[in-house]
Parts: C-alpha cells; sequence; structure tokens
C-alpha cells in the first residue's frame, strides 16, 4: 500500500487511540498575573488573568507583542509559574509542566539528528513508552498533515511549513486532551500561513481537541477560534472575549463572511483605542502631505 | 528528487556512501599538491643550495635510507600523542559536563577553566622538565595541556546551547533528566564536541613535537634537533612531513569518527529543496 492511499483514511482514526492519561474536561486560570524584573523595577506581563478554556474548545489569544499571551500560554501548560492566582484542570491545580499537552512553538525545534518519523516517535521515547507500538499512528498522523512521503527525510531536508507540519504530528502524537500553540505560524510566509491555517482547521474537526492558539494575526485569530481573546500589553490583560459564529469549515472562504469582517473590525478599534494601532496621519503629516 | 524507496536505505549503507563520495570530492585537492611539489622542484632546478632547499626526489631518498630510524622515532611520537589526546579527552568530557550541569561547578570550575586557558601553554614546557624528567611523560602532559582546552571549551557549549524551547517541549513529556541527556542533550552536543575534538586532535601533533625540542632522547622532535645540527636538510624535510602525516592522520581519525556519530551534519546529496 502506498503511503498516499494510506494517508486517505487516517484522520478518521486519530480520536480512536488509546489515551496516554484521563481526559481533561476544562481549564480555568483564575487571576494568573505574572512579574518579571526586579522588586525595584518590576515588569508586569500579565495582570490578574480570568480564562476558562471548555473542554473540545478552540481559543484563540491576540495582541501585540509583549501583551503576555505567550506567558500565559506558558503557566496554562505548567512550563512557567504565575506569580499570582491559578490554573485548574480537572486533575487539580497545576503545579508543574502538564504532560497530556501536545506543543508547538514559533520555531518547530525538531532534532536535526532523526528523521521526520523518529522526531515525531520522540514523543513516545522521552515518556519512556515502547515507540514501535505507536509507529503507525505516528505514520498516519504524518500522513493526515501531508508529510507521507517524507518520513526518512531530515529536518534540514525540509522546507519551514513542512517542518511546522512536522512539528505539529509530533504534538498530537499521543493524543493529547490540550494542544497548545504559540504562534505556530509565525515564521511561515503569507502563503503557507494561509494552507496551514486552513489544513490545521482540518484537522481539528477530526479530533475536536482543546486547543490554545497564540497569534499575533487578527484574521488568524478569528478564522481558526470559536472564541477570540482579545489582550493588549502593559500591563498584559484581557480586553475583550468574542464569540466567533462563523459555519465551519471555515476554509479560505470564511474571509468573505460579514461576521468575520464585523469582528476583524472589532478587535482592530480595540487596538486603536488601547493605542496599539495607530492611523496613518501622523507618519503622512510629517512626510508633509 | 529521491522516490520513497531510495531514501529509506539502510542507515549503514547512506554511511558508507557519505564516507566514499566525500573522499571522491576532496581528491581534487592533489592537484594543488602537484603544484607545489613542481613549484618546489622548479625552485631546486633554479640553483638554490642543495642544504637550503633539498630537491623532492632526494627527500624521499632520505626516506628510504632512514626508514627504520624514522620510523622508531615516529612511533615514538605518536604513543605520545595518542596517550596525551586520550587522556584529554577523558577528562574534558566529564568536566564538561559537570560545568555545563551544577551551576556549582560552572561558577567555581569554570573561571579557572577559561583563564587557565589563556597562558601560553607551550610556555610551560621547560617546566614541566623540571617537574616530570625528560622521559615520556612531560610530553604526554603537554599533548593533553594543548588538546584539553579546545574539547572542554566546545563540550561545554555544545551541552549548553540548547534551544530552550527544545527544553520547553521535553518538561511537557515528563522525562528524567537521565533520558533527557541521552535522548537530546548528548546528540545535541556531538557536532561542537567534534569540533573541539578536531580542533585538540590538531594541537596534539604540535604538542608532542615542542615538548621533544625541550628536552628528550628520542621522538620525531628530538630527530628534527639532530638533523638540523648536522644541516642534514633533506631529513629536516623528511622529519616534517612525516610528522605532518601523523597530525594528518590523527585529524581524519576524528573526522571519521564525526561521520559515523553525527552523520546528520553532512546532508546525503546535499542540501535539498522541497518547498
Amino acid at each position: 500500500m502506498s503511503n498516499r492511499t494510506r494517508n486517505a483514511n487516517t484522520t478518521d482514526r486519530l480520536p480512536d487511540v488509546t489515551d496516554l492519561s484521563t481526559k481533561q474536561s476544562a481549564i480555568r486560570a483564575e487571576g494568573v498575573s505574572k512579574t518579571f524584573g526586579t522588586e525595584d523595577r518590576p515588569i508586569v506581563a500579565l495582570s490578574s488573568v480570568d480564562l476558562t478554556i471548555k473542554d473540545g474548545e478552540f481559543i484563540a489569544i491576540v495582541g501585540p507583542s509583549g501583551c503576555g499571551k505567550s506567558t500565559l500560554l506558558r503557566i496554562v501548560a505548567g512550563i512557567s509559574k504565575p506569580t499570582t492566582g491559578t490554573v485548574t484542570t480537572p486533575h487539580g491545580v497545576v503545579t508543574s509542566p502538564l504532560t497530556d499537552v501536545g506543543i508547538v512553538f514559533q520555531s518547530p525545534v525538531l532534532l536535526d539528528w532523526r528523521n521526520i518519523l523518529d522526531n515525531v516517535l520522540i514523543q513516545f521515547e522521552l515518556r519512556g513508552i515502547k515507540a514501535k507500538d505507536f509507529s503507525d499512528r505516528a505514520r498516519n498522523l504524518l500522513g493526515a498533515v501531508g508529510l507521507g512521503d517524507f518520513l526518512n527525510r531530515y529536518p534540514r531536508e525540509l522546507s519551514g511549513g513542512m517542518r511546522q507540519r512536522a512539528a505539529i504530528a509530533r504534538a498530537l502524537v499521543h493524543n493529547p486532551s490540550l494542544l497548545l500553540m504559540d504562534e505556530p505560524f509565525g515564521a511561515l510566509d503569507a502563503l503557507t500561513r494561509e494552507q496551514m491555517r486552513v489544513d490545521l482547521e482540518a484537522l481539528w474537526l477530526k479530533s475536536r481537541k482543546t486547543v490554545l492558539f497564540v497569534t499575533h494575526g487578527i484574521d488568524e485569530a478569528v478564522l481558526l477560534a470559536d472564541r477570540v481573546v482579545v489582550m493588549s500589553p502593559r500591563p498584559g490583560r484581557i480586553e475583550q472575549v468574542i464569540e466567533v459564529d462563523i459555519p465551519r469549515p471555515r476554509g479560505l472562504g470564511a474571509r468573505r463572511d460579514p461576521t468575520f469582517l464585523r469582528i476583524t473590525e472589532e478587535i482592530t478599534n480595540i487596538f486603536l483605542s488601547r493605542g496599539v494601532f495607530h492611523q496613518g496621519s501622523g507618519l503622512s503629516e510629517s512626510l508633509g502631505h | 528528487m529521491a522516490g520513497p524507496d531510495e531514501i529509506s536505505k539502510p542507515r549503514g549503507l547512506s554511511a558508507r556512501l557519505i564516507i566514499n563520495g566525500h573522499i571522491l570530492r576532496r581528491s581534487r585537492f592533489l592537484v594543488g599538491f602537484v603544484l607545489l611539489f613542481a613549484l618546489w622542484e622548479l625552485a631546486v632546478q633554479s640553483g638554490v643550495k642543495e642544504y637550503v632547499l633539498p630537491s623532492p626526489i632526494s627527500v624521499f631518498y632520505g626516506f628510504i635510507e632512514h626508514w627504520p630510524n624514522l620510523l622508531t622515532n615516529a612511533w615514538t611520537t605518536t604513543v605520545e600523542i595518542i596517550a596525551g589526546y586520550a587522556l584529554a579527552i577523558a577528562i574534558s568530557i566529564p568536566l564538561a559536563l559537570l560545568i555545563a550541569f551544577s551551576r556549582l561547578f560552572e561558577e567555581t570550575i569554570y573561571p579557572v577553566v577559561v583563564f587557565l586557558q589563556i597562558v601560553p601553554k607551550i610556555a610551560v614546557a621547560p617546566l614541566f622538565i623540571i617537574w616530570f624528567g625528560f622521559g615520556f611523560t612531560p610530553k604526554v602532559l603537554l599533548v593533553f595541556l594543548l588538546s584539553f582546552f579546545p574539547i572542554v571549551v566546545s563540550a561545554i557549549a555544545g551541552f549548553k546551547s540548547i534551544n530552550p524551547e527544545i527544553v520547553d517541549f521535553v518538561r511537557t513529556t515528563g522525562a528524567n533528566g537521565f533520558r533527557t541527556f541521552f535522548k537530546i542533550r548528548l546528540p545535541h552536543a556531538l557536532p561542537e564536541i567534534f569540533t573541539g575534538l578536531k580542533v585538540g586532535a590538531a594541537l596534539s601533533a604540535t604538542a608532542a613535537v615542542v615538548a621533544e625540542f625541550v628536552a628528550s632522547d628520542r621522538g620525531l622532535g628530538y630527530l628534527l634537533l639532530q638533523y638540523n645540527g648536522d644541516l642534514n636538510t633533506r631529513m629536516v624535510f623528511a622529519a616534517i612531513i612525516l610528522l605532518s602525516a601523523i597530525g594528518v592522520a590523527i585529524y581524519f581519525m576524528a573526522e571519521l569518527l564525526e561521520r559515523i556519530f553525527v552523520p546528520w551534519r553532512l546532508p546525503p546529496g546535499g542540501h535539498t529543496d522541497v518547498t
């Protein structure tokens, strides 16, 4: 059987694989704040954030650089400790890194010395689980993200988009209940980015995992998420949480949807009022127009 | 682009292909050497004195005439190099691990390492004679001293230079330190470790000769000084060429090991664009 034919029916099988741990139903951040720096010169990255992520929900956090969105994601993952407040999962308060998660960063952080298949299987090896038993699952998942013909390739042989696809496969292969994505398409060109966005939605529709997706792209957030969390900086806080009621699959066409236009404008206006954006007048005056 | 069949070859085979392909590609260097020898012969033909610049043929006959003597002394020097180099590896890698993974060692030992690295190590050679006499030990120690620092410094860099996001990813897997080390940190550090090993290998031959210059009754460095005293220039050339050959051999040993242990550093068939 060729890789292609095997790929066709792979995604349907994804939810069937045995879980590594019990499912979480919701994640709640309460009064979460984070302060960096010294005591006399503190830098407040996050101030008193409350957020509930429902089971199976796709949440996007959008905001400019420095609004603390990545910090919030890291605190939810248990990688970073909040200065005040708590994050709670159905298993209790998060005090150490969550392991029932898949995580994707802006850079794919693949291992140079492993081919793509082995890069996905490292997920099991690091957990002390026999990777061999999950080899088929990894192959199928890599097929589902379009890398079925590249299993034996090394990261340096792939394009940026393909590497990021492999990173997404690595984050999903152990069937975690939560997928954390920190600007996963931030380093990709606009066309690749659009394609990745559409493919991620398709993949998500098949598994319906809880996703926390951090981005600085307003379009991307609105096109992907069930709810968009709008954040602003200094100090990082939630300005608004907006329900995105655009039918799925949204695909490429959703950009013409009136709801999309309305919400992106709404978010743009929030950013305008918070000084994240400025109208262009100042610049054109100084240029003598 | 290669098909799926072509890229699923067993690793051992592709590693051998890499080495063969490499040697083939690099064989062009011979052209340069032929030119060098031609220039050399030309200079001799144009009337340079034999004691200033002996002809290549004369050096070659020197090799043949004095082969047993050269070989005995080359062996002495080689053993010094290998012993000192092996000692450097045996001490520098564990020390690099301690410094990279223990804050206490990083704060106490690492500054000393950095400071000692600045000391011109060759200047210590006479001191070693006072401390350890004329025998084998001071030579081994000087080889050790010169090759130790590049290895330890690059190994520390290799162990510490890991992308923090890889560390974050590893933490979400709950992997323990042991597994993290062997699956992530060690393979990540290998390319840099081998860079240090190659620099150390190149320095080790120099160190052995310098140690023999200072005081010895055998070895290629000793032989070199003897021939020099006799104004036996062609044999000086022969000794230098033999020394270079030893240095090159050690360097290529390190390079060969690198190709075996760090195969991902050399893309099979170069970079492939698959955008």
